[in-house]
């Protein structure tokens, strides 16, 4: 391998700028040194042979990294112009959707995945190649970086000392008698001194050089936690739907867990209610006008036995609980969220079968609206027979009834009649105001005597083990910046040449810090003051 | 020295792109987590509407047809005259359907099932067991089972019925 022998008989890596030991410049370089990454050799410069080499080389390279995260902020802006899958009605194919709704560039939308676009391949590419841009962008630096900060020795060449932003050069009396106070300054604000034949480096908060590094650790656990979301098991998110009075198997548990919703509760805020203080802002909204409380009032079953998906459960209550807002229902890591409700579902419907010219009723029937009866006996020769049922009616493009759900929206139903003069029966087609017969005049009706409601309630099932992954990534991520940005990496060097004493002094953030710094360290003392280079310039 | 760094260099691309390959491929590539293609496809017992039970598990050393519907679905509506008459042709072949209603009313089902005189049986999923244990999603969907009870291929949306035969006569035995 090939190196660079600087005059101060330290080894360097080939590519090196500034010696990792003595910081004279090994190349052309500007009056003002630039410090970052002291210097050093990146790796990624010096080795291009193999074809390892050049993807590691590609992959090191900052303005890759930023380009990619530019193009994945203007694909995640268009994203947003036309609305995600999950976003369209869901009976209708999005393929079709798309372009019906935004013509060709529409098609093109979907087509390149915009619909769905943090499922769609190439964005996750996007995603995952940013994480391997930081991770050898951050490889290709820190190594360098260390090595440079942990050879760099006390005595320096004098090109590297005059050519820092801020520095001074004079010649000080009694040069050994001062020193001793300035150190003492030095090392009273948290300054390590390193002392070799009378020349001083003070160095504080080099820590904080690493900042960026773990910030990038951080990130890259975060985004393994994601990852590991696509592991089957590791993550459920599943939502559900249940009724005042249903039992149903909680999906996402492999058929182990049911659910039985035994109210829900949906309060607000009136005024009668409430505490004097709250009324004026009752007033405000309204009584009656702002939530108070969303319950679900649960029991949680667990299934016994083999589990055969369709059979009549075994059950076993595990236990009761009510679901509110942020307050889920936790048992073996799954927890059931309060996310959405329905209230005043249609549950049954009762009619009067009627005789139109008196109405007189011959008795009553109940449909439930999930589960109807096919036929209702009313006695004394009198029945009624229920032919078809459409829970969400409506009338399709060929003009027959039909229905848009299976949830009991606007049901309708086609009954036919039977009493002791209308052995045949007569059929009527009653929906919610409204009845047809088909065949025509009947002599009885359907007259509509009630309806019961309940109220639906909807659940967000969730699992997740990734998030103590992501929560350590998260703080790793906030520790590296914390250290990054509320620590300054300050240096200061004091060296004589001859008669002169140079001083110079570097920080990688906060200039003007350092120099209200080394105003109060140098003052009252035979040392010049170190000046900014870049003031003297302009 | 030189190898050294070739070889961490390759060890760490290879870790990575082994990491970004297998979260596309469980991604993208892969239709749903819990359930898919060449696994064996979960058992289930249902009731069709004579009060037969129906238990998949019974059905080993033919092809099953397994179709989740309602009858709101419009392309459902489509497609079941295209099985239907399929079925007829093929059910002497050992391949036979099972329709599964996305829980609906019986009544409303018998309508269904009478209007387009459907000769497959016809079960209800009245709790969502079975739709959970095949993840349903949107209907139609079509579960192709072979005489192992494998999955041999899911197909979502509408089916023609140039599709139907092919489909049927990929899971004859």
């Amino acid at each position: 391998m090939e190196q660079v022998k600087c005059e101060c008989g330290h080894v360097n890596p080939i590519g090196t700028v500034l010696c990792e030991a003595c910081g004279k410049p090994l190349e052309e370089v500007p009056m003002l040194l630039d410090m970052r990454y002291e210097g050093s050799a990146r790796r990624s410069q010096t080795y291009n042979q193999t074809i390892v080499d050049k993807i590691w080389n590609f992959f090191s390279s900052v303005k890759v990294g930023v380009w990619l995260i530019v193009i994945t902020l203007v694909a995640s802006a268009i994203g947003t112009i036309y609305p995600q899958q999950m976003y369209i009605p869901p009976t209708v194919s999005p393929a079709e959707y798309y372009e019906e709704q935004y013509g060709w560039l529409g098609k093109w939308y979907y087509a390149l995945g915009f619909h769905d676009l943090y499922s769609s391949w190439w964005y996750m590419l996007l995603i995952a190649l940013i994480g391997v841009s930081l991770v050898i962008c951050s490889l290709d630096r820190v190594v360098p970086l260390y090595r440079a900060l942990n050879n760099q020795r006390v005595t320096r060449n004098e090109q590297f000392l005059q050519r820092q932003r801020l520095f001074s050069r004079s010649q000080v009396k009694d040069y050994e008698n001062a020193l001793p106070r300035v150190v003492d300054r030095l090392t009273k604000r948290g300054y390590r001194i390193r002392e070799e034949n009378g020349n001083i480096l003070a160095e504080k908060g080099r820590f904080s050089r690493w900042g960026p590094y773990v910030n990038h650790i951080g990130l890259i656990v975060f985004l393994i936690g994601a990852m590991l979301r696509f592991v089957p098991g590791m993550y459920v998110d599943e939502s559900m739907w249940i009724r005042e009075g249903e039992i149903k198997e909680i999906p996402g548990t492999n058929g182990k867990y049911f659910l039985e919703n035994k109210t829900f509760i949906f309060e607000v805020y009136e005024k009668e209610k409430e505490k004097e203080a709250f009324q004026a802002a009752i007033d405000r909204v309204g009584s009656g006008m702002m939530a108070k409380n969303y319950q679900t009032d649960v029991v949680l079953y667990e299934r016994v036995g083999s589990i055969v998906a369709g059979e009549e459960p075994k059950l076993k209550e595990v236990k009761s609980f009510s679901i509110r807002v942020n307050e889920p229902l936790k048992h073996d890591h799954y927890a059931l969220y309060q996310v959405d409700f329905k209230l005043n579902e249609l549950k049954s419907m009762s009619f009067h079968l009627t005789d139109k010219q008196t109405d007189k009723s011959f008795g009553t029937i109940t449909v439930d609206l999930i589960q109807p009866e096919k036929e209702y006996d009313l006695g004394n020769g009198y029945k009624v027979q229920l032919l078809s049922y459409f829970p969400d009616f409506y009338f399709d493009e060929n003009g027959n009834p039909n229905t848009r759900s299976k949830v009991p929206n606007n049901p309708a139903f086609v009954f036919k009649m039977f009493a002791p003069d209308r052995p045949k029966g007569e059929v009527s087609f009653t929906a919610i105001r409204q009845t047809i017969e088909p065949f025509g005049d009947n002599k009885y009706k359907m007259a509509f005597a009630g309806a019961d409601t309940r109220h639906v309630s909807a659940l967000t099932v969730r699992r997740d083990f990734t998030l103590w992954i992501l929560g350590i990534g998260g703080t790793i991520f906030m520790i590296g910046l914390i250290q990054g940005m509320y620590w300054n990496h300050r240096r200061v060097w004091i060296q004589r040449i001859n008669e002169d004493v140079l001083i110079a002094a570097h920080t990688n953030k906060n200039w003007f810090g350092l120099k209200k710094e080394l105003e109060r360290i140098f003052n009252d003392t035979p040392f010049v003051m170190p000046i900014d280079q870049l003031d003297k310039r302009s | 020295m030189k190898e050294k760094r070739f070889w961490l260099r390759t060890v760490i691309l290879a870790i990575m792109l082994a990491a970004i390959g297998y979260t596309i491929y469980s991604n993208v590539f892969v239709e749903k987590k819990t359930i898919q293609v060449g696994d064996s496809a979960p058992d289930f017992v249902l009731t069709d509407l004579n009060g037969n039970k129906i238990q998949l598990s019974d059905y080993r050393g033919k092809g099953v047809f397994l179709n989740f519907w309602g009858t709101w679905c419009k392309p459902c509506e489509k497609e079941m005259p295209y099985i239907n008459s399929q079925y007829n042709v093929y059910k002497n072949e050992g391949v036979e359907v099972i329709a599964v209603n996305a829980g609906e009313a019986k009544v409303t089902v018998q309508t269904f099932v009478d209007r387009f005189q459907l000769t497959f049986p016809v079960v209800i999923d009245q709790q969502d067991q079975v739709m959970n244990a095949y993840n349903i999603g949107p209907l139609p969907a079509t579960f192709l089972i072979d005489k192992e009870g494998k999955i041999v291929d899911i197909i979502t949306g509408m089916m023609t019925e140039e599709d139907v035969k092919k489909y049927m006569e990929r899971i004859q035995p």
